[in-house]
Formats: structure tokens, C-alpha cells, sequence
């Protein structure tokens, strides 16, 4: 198999693995603060005993972070040594940032988190969880200041250095808060702080038709639909305002996300089909619906896919993940509206149905996500760096198909191991749930 | 162009860093293997546990720093090496999950294979990195374009095993003077016959490992050539080390880490001054070798990533000290524990 396809994959698979967890501890960190911040206020110690229950969530959805995060790292070197060479100078240094800035941060305080709870004061331990997520929040910040730049370059110029053609900063302001910086800043965070609060609505909603834990499930219950309804709110703002900037720095992904091939008032599809071969989407849709959202104006046109063949990506791949995360955006503002109505009328005790919906509920942020990524960097094809470099371009040469195939495998059986040991741990913590007890007993040592 | 050396000095001390922390807790675990009692196990394995992803973060920014100010060293040396790297992640992670997954279910063949495959990663990776500091130390097939290729058994020849074999005795001995520092009664007793060995063996592998250095790679000692007072600091390095046995024996096991901790710093030291101004020597054609400047990102992005450093390290460090004071004293097995 071609090397340049086996290296797509495989930083498919690594990255696709590795992005279920950081979401989810970003947003846990958030409620996590929430918990502490209750128990720091009242001293009642089933908040304390709340926060030590979903520090223990946090610190297994940490580690499969960590654990998946290292590869990626190093996989730009390893794979993409050409693109390495190409954009080191610019997309090094916020990764190296990351690991000064954020990633110490986040293991160092953790490990206070998790271990401390009987060696420092109540108020440094949240001081503690504060720090943990300001460095989970901060690691988004660099992670997507180095994507957004090779979709939108800005502040380089580009040289010939020793016989090697390569981007050179000049200015890093501009190189860092480059024009899609901030919208996919905000609308990943936001993506993050729903993936966390609606599992933490999930598993709160399963100790709610269990009958367990009442005393602690309904109060979180209400903590994460405050979340929720303002999250889901914003994020329909931040999609907006991303789709916009689209339009101006990467026309031809906008394209592709509504399917649109003629240079003409552009529709918004409802549901569609792409054929790329024939060049022609169908599907309901809602006419002008997309010149109206760039725009504000139905009738003005927006560039179709044909004005920049060759250089487009697979449209139909990015069409239906963006639609279907469009879907999921509605799907949980819908929800969350929803909730609303049940934390007035039922204060979650009922209705049966809708604590079973919301036991499932998890599972569409972390499908957006995915979808939303897959869109973003599929929708960037054939660029690696858009508009600058080419995928085929940037392999690496030395490494041969059969060792990426190697590493491929090892690495997709390895992550398929470790999603299921997490998911196996996660349940059976849940199942175990937080301490009811007003005192924490602790257990048994000897046998292990 | 003096960024490129103090970019070349930053690398060395965040590499530096990750093999004096990391390698405590490496050598710890690969210690494991040694005690049989699985309640000892679980006391060394709690006893890195608050401070072991926090050291290894120190890989990770060496790697993104490697990235940013040598994107070409970044590049050739992991394509280049690129199955062994792969080792290298392979074991990071199996250690990583070994001890976050080991006492969540608690049955006794579950804690048992966890154990092992921690006590294995933690072996076989100091190995790797020796394996790999000796292979820059006699150089790699640099070709004009900058890639490296070569096999991963053409990585195994007898000068870099010896600096893998050299680095895993080193880090069982710094990890066996931590552990000393954190437990006590009978494991504490094992633990001394570990350092003591360990130590001697150190002692007379880095005797053999200089002078095989002086008579067969004679590019690595060139810059001890031209300043003769740099000689001064392998032989600290062996003075340290012969005294950590008396250490043990008198029970100065915080004297003890402290030297085990300088012999790293002065072991790298070396390292790096063998290798100065070169990443990587070719052994092609010395022209395509990997330098300090060839290597190097724009003056622009070096002097960035110098005020990075400078404002993020300083924090770095202090609550590196921070929490190794809060988790200070002897190991006690509690709720949250591994």
C-alpha cells in the first residue's frame, strides 16, 4: 500500500483516539471546580465526597489522554518529516509551549488532585483543581493555535533554507491568533465542556432511575443542565461565527461543506448526497439558506467547487460529517431546552423516559467532536498547509510502507485495548459510585 | 548564532531533566522485577506515583522544543529511527497504564500481569535510550538530503548496547537510592543489596564505557581534546559513584540520591559536550552531519521560544520542588493509591 495513505490513516486513528479523551477531562475540569467550589463554600462533605468520586473519573480519562497524546508528539517527525521540515519553524513552537504551559501544569497539580487529598489544605487542593484545568484549557489553546495555522498561515513568509523550501515566522502574534484561531478556539472548548457535562448528566441520570445517590444525582443533575443549556447556546453562535470566517479564509472547504458546485446563491441542505464524479449534490434543502448565513443576503453568490478543481477534497466525506454535527448542535440544544422544562416541573425525578435519553446522552458530543474534526481537516484536502503545502508532499521518504503498516496495527490494537479497559473501568466505578458515607472510611490495604 | 548554542544547551537540560526524574522512576519499576513480595510492588510503584507523568512530561517538551528550535534534527532523527521510536512510545504507554490500571480491579492475576508489564517497560526503556544516545555518539547515515537510513538491527551494534546496558544500570541505581529515601524495614533492606550492586556495576561499565570512547570513537572526545579541563567531569562522575556504597551503608540515602542525581547531570553533561556543535554526526560524509546551526529553525523562532522557556521553566521547577516536597517522607498505601 502507498505510504502517504498508511500515514493518513494511521494519524487518523491516533489522533481520532486520542481526541475522545481531552474533551471530556476539559470539560470534567470545569465541573470538577464547580464540585469543590460547593464544598469549599458549605464544608458539606458529600460535595467533598462528590469531588473525590469524579476526580477519580477525571484522573482515568486523564491518563487514557496522556497515554495517547504522547504518539502524537512525535508522529509529525515520524511520518511527516517533509511537512516537519516544512513547518517547524512555525508549528514547533507552540507545541513545545504546550508541554512547558500546560502540560506540566496539568501533571503536576494532578498528582496533588488524586494523591494529595490528606496532605495539603482544602483550599490548596482547589487551588490545585483550578490549576489542573486552567492547564487543560491551556493545552487546547496551544494544540489549536498550531492546527489553525496550518488551515489558515499567516505571519511567515516563505524561504529557501540550505536547499529546503520552508515557512519562517515573522510575526508571532499574528502567526498564533491567525484568522481561525480564536473561532476554533472557542468552538472546541465549548465542544469540550458539552462532552463533559453530558456525561456527568448521564451518569447522573442512571443514579436517578437506579433510586441512587438522590442526594447528590439532582443537585448535579441541575449543575450540568445550567452548563448544558448555556454551552449548547454558545456553540450555535461559535459554529456561526466559524462558518462565516470560513467563507473568507477557506472558500473551497465552505463549498464542500454544503456540497455547493457552481459559483451561484448558495443553498443549505437539510440532508443531501454528494456525487463528485457527476459534480452535483441532491438532498431537501433550504434555498439561499447559506448566502443568507455568510451573507445576510439570499441572493448573493457564494464560489462553487468547480472554481477550485483540482484542489478539492473528498465532498461528500465533508459534507456528511459537517451535517451530521450541524444535527448533533441541534440535537442538544433541543435536549437541553428539554431539561430545562424537567428541572422546573420534575426536578429530575421523572419523566422515566427522558432520564433513559439522557443515560445515552454522552454519546452525540463525543460523536461531534469527531465529526467536526473529520470535516475540519478532510475539508482541507489535498493542503496539508492550506493553500502552501501538499499532503503527498510532506511524508516521510525514509520510512516504508511495511513499517508503517507495522506501527499502524500495533497502534490500533493497542488504543482498541486501552478504549476498552477504559470504558470496562469507567463503568465499573460508575456502578460503584461516590461515597455516601459522612466520613471517609478507608479500605482494606492488605490484600492489595 | 548564539541562540543555536543555547538552544542546544536548553535541549541537553530538558533531556537532562527527563533522565534525572524520569529516570528515578524508571529505574524503580525496572527494581520491581527484583521483589518478589507484591505488597514491596505496590509500596515502589505508589512511591513514583504522584511524580511520574509530571517527569515524563519532560520527554514530551524536549520533543516539541526538539521540534521547534531543530525541526531538521526533529525530522531525520525520528524518521530515521523511526521502529525504534515506535518501541520507545509502545513501552511509554503500556508503563503508563500499567499503573494507572493496576489496583482497579482487584484480582491477584490482573495485578500480577500489570506488575510485570510495568517492571518490563521500565527495563526495557532505558535500554532504548542509551541504545540511542550511543548510536548519536558514534553517528548515523546522514545523507544529503538530511534522512537517516537505517534498520532498526543496524541500530544494535556492540558501542550503543553497551550505552543502553549502561544507562538501565545507572537508572536502577538512582531509582534504588529514591526508593531507599521512601520505604523502610524489609524492603528497605533489599533495596540496599539492589543500590550497592548497582552502584559498583555503574562504577566499572562507565571505566570500560570511556575508554572504550577514547580508543574507538575518536570524534566524540575531540572537544575534551581542545579543552582538557572538561575531563575533569567524567571523573566526577566516577568519584560520585564509588561513594554512593559507603552512602548506603551508613544509611545517607538522601546524600546518595543527590550524587546518583549529579552523576546524570554530569553523565549528560558529557554526552553533550561530545556531541557539541552536532545533533547527529553523519557517518556518510561528515559535511551532511546534523549541527546546531544546519539543523536549526529561524533566529526569529529561537529567540520566541528562549522567552517561552524563560517565562514558562521558572514555574516549571518550583512546583516540580513544590509537590516532591508534599509527597516528601516514607510511602503510605491510602485510598487513591495505585
Amino acid at each position: 500500500m502507498d505510504v502517504t495513505l498508511l500515514a493518513r490513516i494511521q494519524f487518523a486513528i491516533t489522533a481520532g483516539f486520542h481526541f475522545l479523551y481531552p474533551p471530556l477531562s476539559i470539560g470534567l475540569s470545569i465541573l470538577l471546580i464547580i464540585l469543590e467550589y460547593q464544598y469549599i463554600k458549605t464544608k458539606d462533605k458529600m460535595w467533598e465526597n462528590l469531588t473525590r468520586f469524579w476526580v477519580q473519573i477525571f484522573a482515568l480519562t486523564f491518563a487514557a489522554g496522556v497515554a495517547t497524546g504522547v504518539v502524537m508528539e512525535f508522529e509529525f517527525g515520524t511520518n511527516w518529516e517533509k511537512y516537519s521540515r516544512f513547518v517547524g519553524d512555525i508549528f514547533g513552537s507552540p507545541l513545545a509551549a504546550e508541554g512547558i504551559f500546560a502540560f506540566f501544569l496539568e501533571s503536576t497539580f494532578l498528582g496533588i488532585l488524586v494523591f494529595g487529598w490528606k496532605r495539603v489544605s482544602p483550599k490548596t487542593h482547589f487551588i490545585s483543581t483550578i490549576l489542573v484545568a486552567f492547564g487543560a484549557h491551556l493545552s487546547a489553546l496551544w494544540i489549536l493555535i498550531a492546527n489553525s495555522w496550518q488551515q489558515t498561515p499567516a505571519g511567515y513568509h516563505i524561504v529557501n533554507e540550505g536547499g529546503f523550501m520552508r515557512a519562517e515566522i515573522t510575526n508571532f502574534w499574528t502567526a498564533a491568533f491567525n484568522p481561525s484561531t480564536v473561532d476554533r478556539l472557542t468552538h472546541t472548548i465549548i465542544a469540550a465542556w458539552l462532552t463533559g457535562a453530558l456525561l456527568f448528566m448521564s451518569i447522573n441520570a442512571y443514579y436517578i432511575l437506579k433510586n441512587r445517590h438522590l442526594k447528590m444525582a439532582i443537585p448535579s443533575m441541575k449543575i450540568a443542565t445550567a452548563v448544558i443549556i448555556v454551552a449548547s447556546l454558545l456553540q450555535l453562535f461559535t459554529g456561526h461565527q466559524s462558518s462565516r470566517d470560513i467563507a473568507k479564509t477557506q472558500p473551497a472547504k465552505l463549498a464542500a461543506f454544503e456540497g455547493h458546485w457552481e459559483t451561484k446563491p448558495a443553498d443549505m441542505y437539510i440532508f443531501g448526497w454528494v456525487n463528485q464524479q457527476q459534480k452535483t449534490t441532491s438532498g431537501l434543502k433550504i434555498p439561499g439558506m447559506l448566502s443568507f448565513l455568510v451573507y445576510n443576503d439570499v441572493t448573493k453568490p457564494v464560489k462553487g467547487l468547480k472554481e477550485f478543481e483540482p484542489d478539492i477534497p473528498p465532498v461528500n466525506l465533508t459534507f456528511q460529517t459537517y451535517h451530521f454535527m450541524v444535527a448533533i448542535g441541534i440535537l442538544l440544544i433541543l435536549y437541553a431546552l428539554y431539561s430545562a422544562i424537567v428541572w422546573s416541573k420534575f426536578q429530575f425525578h421523572k419523566p422515566k423516559w427522558y432520564l433513559k435519553l439522557s443515560m445515552i446522552m454522552f454519546i452525540f458530543p463525543t460523536f461531534g467532536n469527531q465529526l467536526g474534526w473529520i470535516s475540519a481537516e478532510v475539508g482541507r484536502q489535498p493542503w496539508i498547509v492550506y493553500g502552501l503545502l501538499r499532503t503527498k508532499d510532506a511524508v516521510s521518504t525514509v520510512v516504508s510502507s511495511g513499517e508503517v503498516l507495522f506501527s499502524l496495527i500495533l497502534f490500533t490494537l493497542l488504543y482498541l485495548a486501552l478504549l476498552i479497559l477504559f470504558i470496562y473501568l469507567m463503568v465499573k466505578k460508575i456502578k460503584q459510585g461516590p461515597n455516601e458515607l459522612q466520613e471517609f472510611v478507608p479500605e482494606n490495604i492488605d490484600n492489595n | 548564532m548564539i541562540l543555536n548554542i543555547i538552544w542546544f544547551i536548553l535541549i541537553a537540560v530538558l533531556l537532562g531533566g527527563y533522565a534525572i526524574l524520569d529516570g528515578f522512576d524508571l529505574g524503580v519499576g525496572a527494581t520491581t522485577l527484583f521483589i518478589k513480595n507484591p505488597n514491596h510492588k505496590r509500596i515502589l510503584m505508589n512511591a513514583i506515583g504522584p511524580v511520574w507523568d509530571g517527569n515524563e512530561v519532560w520527554l514530551i517538551t524536549g520533543g516539541g522544543a526538539l521540534f521547534a528550535a531543530f525541526p531538521h534534527v526533529y525530522a531525520s532523527v525520528f524518521s530515521g529511527l523511526y521502529l525504534a521510536l515506535m518501541l520507545v512510545l509502545l513501552f511509554l504507554i503500556a508503563r503508563g497504564l500499567a499503573l494507572e490500571f493496576r489496583s482497579k480491579i482487584e484480582k491477584q492475576s490482573w495485578i500480577n500481569f500489570w506488575d510485570l508489564v510495568f517492571g518490563i517497560s521500565s527495563l526495557i526503556l532505558p535500554v532504548l535510550f542509551g541504545v540511542a544516545i550511543g548510536n548519536l555518539l558514534t553517528g548515523l547515515p546522514v545523507g544529503a538530503d538530511k534522512n537517516i537510513n537505517i534498520s532498526l538491527f543496524g541500530l544494535l551494534m556492540p558501542y550503543p548496547v553497551l550505552a543502553g546496558v549502561l544507562t538501565l544500570v545507572l537508572f536502577i541505581m538512582h531509582g534504588s537510592l529514591y526508593a531507599l529515601n521512601k520505604t523502610d524495614s524489609e524492603l528497605n533492606q533489599q533495596l540496599k543489596k539492589i543500590g550497592n550492586i548497582f552502584a559498583w556495576i555503574f562504577s566499572g561499565l562507565w571505566v570500560i564505557a570511556t575508554i572504550i570512547t577514547i580508543l574507538f570513537v575518536p570524534h566524540a572526545i575531540k572537544n575534551f581534546q581542545s579543552f582538557p579541563p572538561f575531563y575533569v567531569i567524567p571523573i566526577i562522575v566516577l568519584v560520585l559513584a564509588l561513594l554512593i556504597p559507603s552512602c548506603i551503608l551508613k544509611e545517607k540515602y538522601k546524600q546518595g540520591f543527590a550524587y546518583s542525581f549529579l552523576i546524570i547531570f554530569l553523565a549528560m553533561a558529557t554526552f553533550a559536550i561530545s556531541m557539541f556543535p552536532n545533533f547527529v554526526p553523519s557517518t556518510i560524509d561528515p559535511n551532511y552531519s546534523l549541527n546546531i546551526y544546519n539543523g536549526a529553525s529561524s533566529q526569529l523562532t529561537l529567540k520566541t521560544m528562549l522567552i517561552i522557556a524563560a517565562i514558562g521553566m521558572p514555574f516549571v521547577i518550583g512546583y516540580t520542588i513544590w509537590i516532591n516536597h508534599v509527597f516528601r517522607g516514607k510511602v503510605k498505601i491510602e485510598e487513591h493509591s495505585y
